[in-house]
């Protein structure tokens, strides 16, 4: 049996049973972040902070949603919104961090693209980083599903329909899911418990890796320079802080990233308090009639880009097209075949007007997704689409034909 | 060695049950979300169809979904001529001319809107257009609204039942 002596101290009896300062070290004083950074690199910290948000905020909805198609809708307007005291501010906070975060995770991952963080032994932060992205589609999608308005009925009917495979016809499959003809109960109910349990623990677990995929590789810096965190963090600990280019991630790096988490929960409140209503769309304060389209059905924001990608083709094309566009990001580690690990603006003409195109595509797409499919819209639409596929078709022989900087 | 391999053995043997076990709780799991027995049963709606007027679109409910229901005009049946596809989508109950149809756009499922005016549906999802008989005159719907199986019993139309008429529209490839 390990040998325990008598502790000294709370500290002491803790560190012999659970090692605690080793711990601590490993986690966070000895935990080591390059210097060379900017706010961008707060966005993670940012995501954490605006998770909690989420998860709290919604365990104080649980406790009063009813999920049943009869009550669903209710328990949401009416006992949320009018009877819980402060209802409002878990929803308001739920509705607004979930848009939110999407906002933030784009920002993290054009940061992560511009920098070249998916390069050189980082791909799996990329790679685990992109799953995530799928997850938190999952839950947002799910959780619309939710309040049972008509803009959950007809987007739950629209992308389950999806599964149907176009010409494939797999009408089984997408009643399967559905548990019935249309969404209904069995669909409610599946889709309750996928958002309130089974996909929160996904998102949990793979923030766990995203984290560990950081650990060997580091975070990377402004110039993408290959640091020996060995050597730089040597320096720091002998004394020679100003010249190590490393330093601790707590308190050191802690206390940038909370500054900017403050300044983002001013903006994020600000919107919870005053601007919460682009988070609620008006249509979903309809109870859901599954004979009854709504005029316009269009997604949350976040999934524009992608829901334009899909809309001017028939549907097979679009299709293919649409699940090229869910997946091919995941890919872009291997896409990108140049030895360069900087930022986008120095490593030549081609990968520059590359990223900075492909940023304003799909900015445009989005815009384009909000519109209604008429006329120059659907023109505009249908060559940023094609353009999004030929991007990335491209980027291996621009990025092959790279020069080393 | 021998050791060894006697874990190799076991190893081997609790896999075995592990996989067993796996497949087991796959089918069970994928049988949980199987459109229940009641769901099921639920699937049978009668249609009295002497009610309808003509050129008036009413939205009927089966299994769910919507139900188009649209008594055609002599009209309407004039411009059909010499269009068999249109021709072959013709439910007739008497003298009377139907088009019936489920009433989701064969896109991705939205409801398309009768416009009287024009006699023809548009869906506001993705602009897809249908005409009076239920087939597409604009994309992306990649092809006429869907026929719900139906039986013909005398001037009563029992839809999620299969009757000759439908039978032949399936098997002529009218709808799937």
């Amino acid at each position: 049996m390990a040998h325990f002596t008598k502790a000294t101290g709370v500290k002491d009896w803790l560190n012999q049973r659970l090692a605690v300062e080793t711990v601590e070290k490993v986690m966070m004083s000895e935990y080591w972040i390059p210097k060379n950074i900017n706010f961008l690199w707060a966005m993670g910290m940012v995501l954490v902070v605006t998770f909690v948000l989420l998860l709290v905020s919604g365990i104080f909805l649980l406790m009063y949603y009813v999920p049943t198609v009869d009550e669903a809708f209710y328990s949401v307007n009416y006992t949320i919104m009018r009877e819980v005291d402060f209802g409002w501010l878990w929803r308001h906070v739920h509705g607004v961090a979930a848009s939110v975060v999407f906002l933030v995770i784009y920002i993290h991952m054009f940061t992560g693209i511009y920098y070249g963080s998916y390069k050189k032994g980082r791909e799996m932060i990329w790679i685990s980083g992109m799953l995530l992205f799928v997850a938190f589609s999952a839950e947002a999608f799910s959780g619309y599903m939710l309040p049972w308005g008509q803009m959950s009925y007809w987007a739950g009917m629209v992308i389950t329909n999806l599964f149907a495979g176009g010409s494939l016809h797999a009408d089984g499959l997408v009643e399967w899911i559905r548990g019935d003809y249309v969404p209904a109960q069995a669909f409610l109910g599946r889709f309750f418990m996928l958002h309130v349990l089974l996909l929160p623990l996904a998102i949990v677990g793979l923030i766990g890796l995203h984290f560990a995929a950081l650990r060997i590789p580091h975070v990377n810096n402004q110039d993408g320079e290959e640091i020996d965190f060995d050597v730089e963090s040597k320096k720091y600990l002998d004394g020679n802080k100003a010249e190590s280019k490393v330093m601790r991630f707590a308190n050191d790096f802690m206390s940038k990233d909370m500054m900017v988490v403050g300044i983002f929960l001013i903006f994020f409140f600000y919107l919870v308090f005053w601007n919460y209503s682009f988070a609620l769309d008006p249509v979903n304060f309809d109870p859901a009639d599954g004979l009854k389209t709504p005029a316009h059905i269009y997604p949350e924001w976040y999934f524009l880009w992608s829901y334009e990608i899909l809309r001017p083709f028939n549907i097979d094309l679009g299709l293919v097209l649409f699940g090229f566009a869910q997946v091919i990001f995941v890919f872009l580690p291997f896409l990108d075949r140049s030895p360069n690990t900087c930022p986008a603006n120095r490593r030549g003409t081609m990968f520059k007007v590359w990223f900075w195109l492909m940023l304003s595509n799909m900015i445009v797409l989005t815009a384009m997704g909000k519109l209604p499919p008429e006329g120059i819209f659907s023109t505009i639409g249908l060559v940023a689409a094609i353009l999004f596929v030929v991007q990335w078709l491209a980027l291996p022989f621009i990025t092959s034909r790279e020069k080393k900087v | 060695m021998e050791n060894n391999s006697r874990r190799g053995f076991m190893g081997k043997a609790f896999g075995a049950v592990a996989a067993v076990g796996a497949v087991g709780s796959l089918v069970a799991m994928k049988k949980s979300w199987d459109p229940l027995p009641s769901v099921k049963a639920a699937g049978f709606t009668t249609l009295d169809m002497t009610t309808y007027q003509e050129g008036v679109m009413v939205t009927e409910k089966w299994r769910g979904k919507p139900i188009f229901v649209l008594k055609k005009s002599a009209e309407v049946m004039e411009n059909e001529k010499g269009n068999p596809a249109a021709e072959a989508r013709n439910i007739k109950i008497g003298d009377d001319n139907f088009m019936v149809a489920i009433g989701l756009c064969t896109h991705l499922g939205c409801i398309p809107a009768f416009r009287p005016a024009e006699n023809d549906f548009l869906c506001a999802c993705h602009g897809g257009m249908f005409d009076a008989s239920g087939l597409v005159t604009k994309v992306p719907p990649p092809r006429g609204f869907d026929i719900p199986p139906f039986k013909i019993d005398g001037t009563n139309l029992i839809l999620g039942e299969v009757g000759p008429e439908w039978q032949s529209m399936k098997d002529n490839g009218v709808t799937l």
